[in-house]
This record gives C-alpha cells, sequence and structure tokens, in this order.
C-alpha cells in the first residue's frame, strides 16, 4: 500500500491520500470529530442540523453556487452524520476538484447560519425525522439504545429528540459548529487520479493558513456493561412484528472487534464495510438465517456489527412469520447463541467468513468515492493500518477466538430485547 | 467553451471495446472488460415480465422469479446459496413488467460457478412446494410491510389511477389476494411457457477477456432451447389522464404523508426522451432536487425531499413529483408543484438552466460508468432499449442539440396542470 501517504499540517489537519488511476476522478472528503457521541442532553440533533446548515452558505460562496458548480461538472457530493463523525465529500472528474476543496477549505470556518435558514431547515429536519417515524423499526430503534445505555450520548439517534429540534437556537448552531470545525478537528481525505506532491502542495496552499481552535476536553463516561436484561415493547399500527436484541458490542479498536466480525458472519451473515457500490452477498446459509427463515419462525434475519469510537450495539433484527411469535423466535435465538457458546465453531465457517470479507473489499474497492470514504472511516476510530489489515486481522480469528466473544458479549443480561406490536392484525388467516 | 471539451469522454464504452453477439438459440451477449478490476459482474434479463400475469393472479412472474433458486434438479436450495456464499459471490432474480432481471457478481475465478447456477436456476428450477408456502408467507409478510409504508402505498396509488388497465398499473409483486391465489402449478406453467433464451441477454463487464466469457456463457446456455417459450404480448396503448384525479390511501399512526403526482412520460426510444430528460432535471433534480426542491424545501422548509423523476420504458412511462411532508403542509406542498408544473409548462426554460444541465449529464458520464456495475447497467440499457452501441459516444452530442424549445414542447406533450394524477397515503387528520 505504498500509494497512501499521510501528512499532518502545522495547524493539526491530518491529510491522507491515496493515488489510483484507473479512472480521471477524484474523491475528496472532510471528516470531523463531531457526531451525536459529543452532544449533551438537551441539544441531541446540534451536529446533523449543523451539517444542514453547512449547505447554506458564505460570503464568498452563497448558498446554491456550490450546488451549481458541482452538478455541472458532473460532481457528486453529500454529507452525512453519524455517532462518532460528520464527513462531506465531493466526487468530481479530475481536472475539477480544486473547488471542492476550496469549497469545503471555506465553510470549514466561514459559514453564515442565516436565522432565517436556521428556522427553515428546522421544519426540514423534523420532516426528515416525520419521515423515518414513519418506520416501526426507527421507533424500536429509539427506544432500545435509550435502555441500552443510561448516560452515554450514544442513547440518542443521531437526528435528535423532536423536542430538542423545537428547542435549538441559532446560536447553539453556530457555537457548536465554531467549536468543532478547525483544522485540528478534521481529516482530509482524497483518493484518485492525481500526483501525490502536486495534490498535497495544493492542499497546503488551500487549508494551510486556517488556524486550529482549542477544543473542548471530552468527558464522556464510559457506561458500565448492563448487568441485567431490559425489555422494551412498542405497538404501532402494521400487520407485522418484529423482534429486535441488541448486545454491547467492543469499540473498533478493540482487539475482539475482529473476532466479533467473523462471529458475525457466522451468526447472521456478512456485513459490507463499504459505504458506496459493491453490493452485499446473501446471508441464506448463515445460522440464523437457516434456524429461523428456514423453519417458518421469521421471514427474515439481519444482523451488523458497526465500527464505532466508543463500544455501541450489535443489533440483530427479526421479522417474525405472520403465524409465529417473537418469544418463539427468541427461544431459537437464544439456542443458537448458546451453541456458539458451548461448541468450537468449525474452521471451514471462519475459512468462509474470510473469503467473503476479501470478495467484499475487492467490490468496493473498484469505486473511488468508497476508497476515499475508508481512507477517512478508519481514521476516525483507529487509522488506516487498520484498514488494510482488516482482513488479515480476521485470518488470524481461531475457534477459540469465537467461543470467548459469544461467552464474553453475548450474555442475556447484557442485552436488551425489543419487540414491535402490531396493532391491526388484519385479515390473519 | 464547448461541451465537448473533455477529453476523457474518449475513454466511454463504444462499438471498439462493447463485444456484442447473438447466440444461435436467440440469446444476445454483451462484454466489456476491465482489468483493474479483480471480479465481474453479470447481470441481464428474460423476456418473462408481470406483462403475461393475469388481473387474478398479479405477483405470477415475481413470485416464480423469487421461487428460481429454491431448488434445481441437480440442488437444493442450501446447495445453491451454499456455493454462492461459500466464495463471497451474489446472485439474484426479480421481476419488472417487461422482464424477470437477474444480477450477480464474483471474483473472477468464479465465473464459471456464478453462470453454472444462473443457467441451472433458470433452466431446471422445480419449486419445491415447501418452499413455494414459505416463499408465500414471505411475500405476504413483505405486502403487509409495504401496506404500511406511505412511500410505496402512494407510488403504487399513482401507478393505478395513471396506467388503468395497463400491466404498467399493476403491482409486480402483486396483492395479498392475488399471492394466496398463485398456486406451484402456475409457476411451472409460467416458467415453460415465458422462460427461454429467445429475447435473452447476459452482459458480463470485469476483469475476464470478451473471448473467454462468451465462451463460458455459449458452454452453460448454447444449447437451451424452448419450443413453448410464447412471442411478447401487445400491450395497450397508454392514455394520458382526461381530468385532475385525487386519490388519498388512509394510514393510521403516521406522522409523514407521502404524495406521488404527475402524468405520463415518453418511451425510452422516443425521441422525447432526452429533452423530457434534461426538463426533468431543471424542473427537479438538478442542484438539490431542481425547481420543486427550491421552492418546497429550499424556501418553504416544506419537505425533507421533493424531486422529479421521468420514468421511460418500453411503451411508455411516467413523470412524476414525489415529496414527504407533514399532514398539515400537504396541500401548500401540492399547490407550489402545480404551480411549477404550469410555469415549466408555459414558459422555456432559461438558455442558463438548460446549460447546467447538459453540462451535468455530459460531465457525470464518467462518474457513472467508473465501476463494472456502473458500466454492466449501461450496456443493459443499451440493448434493452435498442440505442446502439455508440450511444455513450453519440450521447453528449445529442444532449448539446436540445434546445429550450425542445422542451418546452414536451413539457406541454406530457404534463398538464389541469390533468394530474395526484396520489397521497398517511395520517391525514390525528383523529385518524
Amino acid at each position: 500500500m505504498s500509494n497512501v501517504t499521510k501528512v499532518e499540517l502545522e495547524n493539526g489537519l491530518v491529510i491522507h491520500l491515496k493515488e489510483i488511476h484507473t479512472a480521471p476522478l477524484i474523491s475528496h472528503w472532510v471528516w470531523y470529530r463531531i457526531g451525536s457521541r459529543y452532544e449533551t442532553p438537551g441539544k441531541t440533533g446540534l451536529s446533523h442540523w449543523v451539517e444542514h446548515m453547512q449547505f447554506k452558505g458564505t460570503p464568498k460562496f452563497p448558498a446554491g453556487f456550490l450546488d451549481r458548480a458541482i452538478s455541472r461538472d458532473g460532481g457528486m457530493w453529500n454529507a452525512f452524520t453519524y455517532l462518532d463523525w460528520t464527513a462531506y465529500f465531493e466526487t468530481m472528474p479530475a481536472d475539477k476538484i480544486e473547488l471542492a476543496m476550496q469549497l469545503e477549505a471555506d465553510r470549514m470556518v466561514n459559514s453564515l447560519f442565516d436565522p432565517q435558514e436556521v428556522e427553515s431547515e428546522r421544519t426540514v429536519i423534523i420532516s426528515e425525522r416525520e419521515g423515518s417515524e414513519n418506520e416501526p423499526l426507527f421507533r424500536l430503534d429509539e427506544a432500545m439504545q435509550m435502555a441500552a445505555f443510561e448516560k452515554h450520548p450514544y442513547r440518542y439517534e443521531v437526528i435528535g429528540l423532536k423536542e430538542d429540534l423545537l428547542r435549538i437556537q441559532r446560536d447553539d448552531l453556530y457555537q457548536h459548529y465554531r467549536t468543532y470545525y478547525a483544522p485540528n478537528n478534521a481529516i482530509v481525505t482524497v483518493a484518485g487520479d492525481f500526483q501525490t506532491k502536486e495534490m498535497l502542495a495544493q492542499l497546503r496552499e488551500i487549508y494551510g493558513d486556517l488556524k486550529p481552535s482549542s477544543l473542548p476536553e471530552v468527558h464522556i463516561e464510559s457506561e458500565p456493561p448492563l448487568s441485567k436484561e431490559r425489555h422494551v415493547e412498542i405497538s404501532g399500527p402494521g400487520e407485522t412484528t418484529y423482534l429486535r436484541v441488541v448486545y454491547r458490542a467492543p469499540a473498533a479498536n478493540h482487539s475482539d472487534f475482529f473476532a466479533f466480525t467473523v462471529l458475525d458472519s457466522i451468526l447472521s451473515g456478512p456485513a459490507s464495510l463499504n459505504m458506496f457500490g459493491g453490493g452485499g452477498i446473501s446471508n441464506k446459509t448463515s445460522r440464523l438465517y437457516r434456524a429461523l427463515v428456514e423453519t417458518e419462525l421469521a421471514v427474515s434475519v439481519y444482523g451488523g456489527l458497526q465500527a464505532t469510537v466508543d463500544p455501541f450495539l450489535y443489533p440483530i433484527t427479526i421479522t417474525i412469520h405472520p403465524r409465529q411469535t417473537a418469544e418463539a423466535a427468541l427461544s431459537v435465538l437464544d439456542r443458537e447463541i448458546q451453541r456458539l457458546q458451548q461448541e468450537a465453531v468449525p474452521e471451514a465457517e471462519i475459512q468462509r467468513a474470510i473469503k467473503q470479507a476479501r470478495a467484499l473489499f475487492a467490490y468496493g474497492s473498484e469505486n473511488i468515492t468508497n476508497q476515499a470514504f475508508w481512507l477517512g472511516y478508519a481514521e476516525i476510530f483507529a487509522s488506516y493500518d487498520w484498514f488494510i489489515h482488516y482482513v488479515q486481522e480476521l485470518e488470524k480469528v481461531t475457534p477459540t477466538d469465537i467461543q470467548r466473544i459469544a461467552q464474553t458479549y453475548l450474555q442475556p443480561p447484557r442485552r436488551v430485547v425489543g419487540i414491535y406490536h402490531p396493532t391491526n392484525m388484519l385479515g390473519g388467516n | 467553451m464547448s461541451l465537448f471539451d473533455y477529453a476523457h469522454l474518449k475513454s466511454l464504452p463504444g462499438p471498439e471495446d462493447i463485444t456484442r453477439v447473438v447466440l444461435p438459440n436467440g440469446i444476445t451477449v454483451l462484454t466489456r472488460v476491465n482489468f483493474d478490476s479483480p471480479s465481474v459482474v453479470l447481470n441481464g434479463y428474460l423476456a418473462s415480465g408481470s406483462m403475461y400475469d393475469s388481473d387474478e393472479k398479479a405477483g405470477l412472474a415475481h413470485f416464480t422469479a423469487s421461487a428460481l433458486m429454491r431448488g434445481t434438479w441437480k440442488r437444493s436450495f442450501q446447495e445453491i446459496f451454499d456455493a454462492l456464499e461459500s466464495v463471497g459471490a451474489s446472485l439474484g432474480f426479480g421481476a419488472s413488467v417487461h422482464n424477470t432481471s437477474f444480477g450477480g457478481r464474483a471474483l473472477v475465478e468464479d465465473l464459471p460457478l456464478l453462470l453454472e447456477l444462473l443457467a441451472e436456476c433458470i433452466r431446471e428450477p422445480i419449486f419445491p412446494l415447501e418452499y413455494v408456502e414459505r416463499l408465500r408467507a414471505q411475500h405476504l409478510a413483505a405486502l403487509a410491510i409495504r401496506a404500511q409504508d406511505t412511500s410505496d402505498m402512494a407510488s403504487l396509488t399513482f401507478d393505478s389511477n395513471l396506467f388503468p388497465g395497463h400491466p404498467y398499473g399493476r403491482s409486480e409483486e402483486g396483492y395479498p389476494e392475488t399471492i394466496q391465489a398463485i398456486t406451484r402449478e402456475d409457476l411451472l406453467s409460467f416458467h415453460q411457457q415465458h422462460y427461454g433464451p429467445r429475447n435473452m441477454v447476459i452482459v458480463i463487464v470485469g476483469g475476464i477477456e470478451p473471448q473467454a466469457a462468451i465462451a463460458q456463457v455459449e458452454e452453460k446456455l448454447g444449447d437451451w432451447q424452448n419450443p413453448n417459450q410464447m412471442a411478447l404480448p401487445d400491450l395497450p396503448t397508454i392514455q394520458p389522464p382526461e381530468k385532475m384525479l385525487r386519490h388519498h390511501v388512509h394510514i393510521p399512526g403516521k406522522s409523514q404523508c407521502d404524495l406521488v403526482m404527475g402524468s405520463i412520460g415518453p418511451c425510452r426510444n422516443s425521441a422525447d426522451y432526452l429533452p423530457a430528460s434534461l426538463g426533468n432535471n431543471i424542473l427537479g433534480q438538478f442542484g438539490m432536487m431542481g425547481r420543486i426542491g427550491n421552492v418546497v424545501r429550499e424556501q418553504e422548509g416544506l419537505a425533507y425531499y421533493a424531486s422529479t423523476s421521468l420514468n421511460a420504458w418500453i411503451v411508455g412511462g411516467s413523470w412524476e413529483v414525489a415529496a414527504g411532508v407533514n399532514p398539515v403542509n400537504l396541500e401548500r406542498a401540492i399547490e407550489l408543484i402545480i404551480k411549477e408544473i404550469r410555469r415549466f409548462t408555459t414558459e422555456p426554460v432559461s438558455q442558463e438552466e438548460l446549460e447546467d444541465s447538459q453540462s451535468n449529464f455530459i460531465g457525470r458520464l464518467p462518474l457513472s460508468l467508473e465501476s463494472n456495475a456502473g458500466v454492466a447497467g449501461a450496456l443493459l440499457n443499451l440493448e434493452r432499449f435498442g440505442l446502439g452501441l455508440d450511444y455513450l459516444r453519440r450521447y453528449p452530442q445529442m444532449v448539446a442539440e436540445v434546445t429550450p424549445e425542445m422542451i418546452l414542447e414536451v413539457a406541454r406533450r406530457y404534463l398538464d396542470p389541469e390533468r394530474l394524477i395526484i396520489a397521497t397515503a398517511g395520517t391525514l387528520n390525528v383523529a385518524g
């Protein structure tokens, strides 16, 4: 991986570059270490709302200007706010990328946060939230996260509570922005068709003069493991029962993470790290699919570990068969987890999980945007080495490791069990 | 600056680097090599779409497609997926109105396996009764979830009102009562009558030489014949709506109401398509969802999304606006959208707006074609709509030739602000 370069500028900005000359494209990302993890009760949703305001213009680039400029050049751009990070990206024809860099450097410090725009965006974000509330699984998820954490900010959905979205004012947003949007809290990642030396000089010129800020000390109390199984039941419209079980998972940079990844692949099917392109692999030979769907207790099952800075959750979501109950599915889930705790997994199942991970890597590497995503994403919770060595680390996992992970993390007292009960059981037969 | 000053457009797929052959049994194979890639994408279709479904058994084409991988003469369901998943490959089937489509990917060394499984599933499925019943329950559960999805229901209602009596107006997935009515014998006879090599297309893109890819297809599918395969049906002509028509689907307990409104659109291979597509970009896509996004989201803050789409198919299509809004803002959003449609059908778009969209259409080609999947999707469309292997090379010129007057003409031909279908789904009053 000699084509990857990492540099830190004097103002604290970390730059991560990867030359890829397969298509005349460049993907440029700016990552900030800010997300719902850094929010306080009463102000949930601030980070996501700030991200929306970053599209509302600066004195140099008024709202809409860049939308138009980037679209004219056939580029693609967007932004995401997550638990641990907020990221902005532009993927453009290689000869047009400078504009994107100018934009990101400018809006790192110069966004307007016009009060009228703040108000208009309040209703847009509430509309975004209402769209999510239409989904039974969002409502279940929100209730379960609150049950899974007592103090840690991971207890709230990234979009924030509705009451907070009604309460937050322009100055809250602006202060959040000015505090966390600074070169010493950011990572710039660029992948694509460029020469590293020239790209670095250009980035230095564009980003080098930005002043670092004095970042607040972050005190996030670590949350002790759950000591007693918790239950969340909600009801709502529909005919479909959902069962979701969440276990506390290790942080991404914990040595258990890789063994947990293999366990997840065996239990619920391979999960992809690709955010852009690549597609997935089905999970029909996974243990849970065989135990739940093939036996007609459920119509679908999926799981998936997420890479986070602090320990987050490992969810298993089961859509219950119309003629079955959540309780019946839960007892089979328990049986499969006990099997992982009591019996060593055959080596062949581990080898399969590794081949699947390797294939998913190959699929995702065709896409320049995805390559630049990996450069930054891994850096947020570990380093790019984490990503480079990902498959090698999976190869080291042994049956004993998996058994230990199952015994440590997948204990009933360490989980929250959630059920969505449909209120209109129409037309049953 | 000319719109053609893009040196990289020369690297777009074209006649010299796309290989297209028609096998003696009627299967068309298109392939393009990408030596940077260690993997391959395989996609394509058969002619067995939901256009053959009866009203009583709507969803049969989809049901059949979904059951192909549940067992063949050679392998059981678990054996099929064990072969695929063990090597990190994927394969899946689905039905649209005209076609049963398939798509898969694998590392290059596993392409023979992928083709073997494709061939087995389409030629020799056995539809085990146990799996037919299991799938039926899964489909019914999916339909129950759909019945709660405001966006799906608004869209379904829009289609049924826009295309009454036409396969385009009927759900490919069917309805609870029609899924209940389908038997295993229906799947078997649908397969016998409609699955065959005639009008089948296979596209392979990735790290494999064209001749090697074609040889692999010939080996697995070159000897396939189906003398019972039925001819393509004549589909009814599509008429524009005669009047304004509103239809609401009540779904209790929803925070947001979904809205889909619009009218018919051109078929994909019509000369109207490109002007309509550029016009559609101006109306509801360019930048932050075009003119409609600008008014509904940016200016009035009424919705998180409000955008347009032009869905152009073989014998017609739709031109629609979709938005998700709080019920109290629904009427205002409809009013604003109608106002924009009226403006769009009475005044030509500005030269500046048109140039923005022309530049966007040409400039985004490299990005849309960077991956194997992007190229494979483009090749499939060239074949499906008979656009020609040189289409992507001609495309910039064709885009540049569109004028504001051409857009106004097609806008008037398809969109009439006094005659629209307006479909909504959600909870309109709190008491509901």
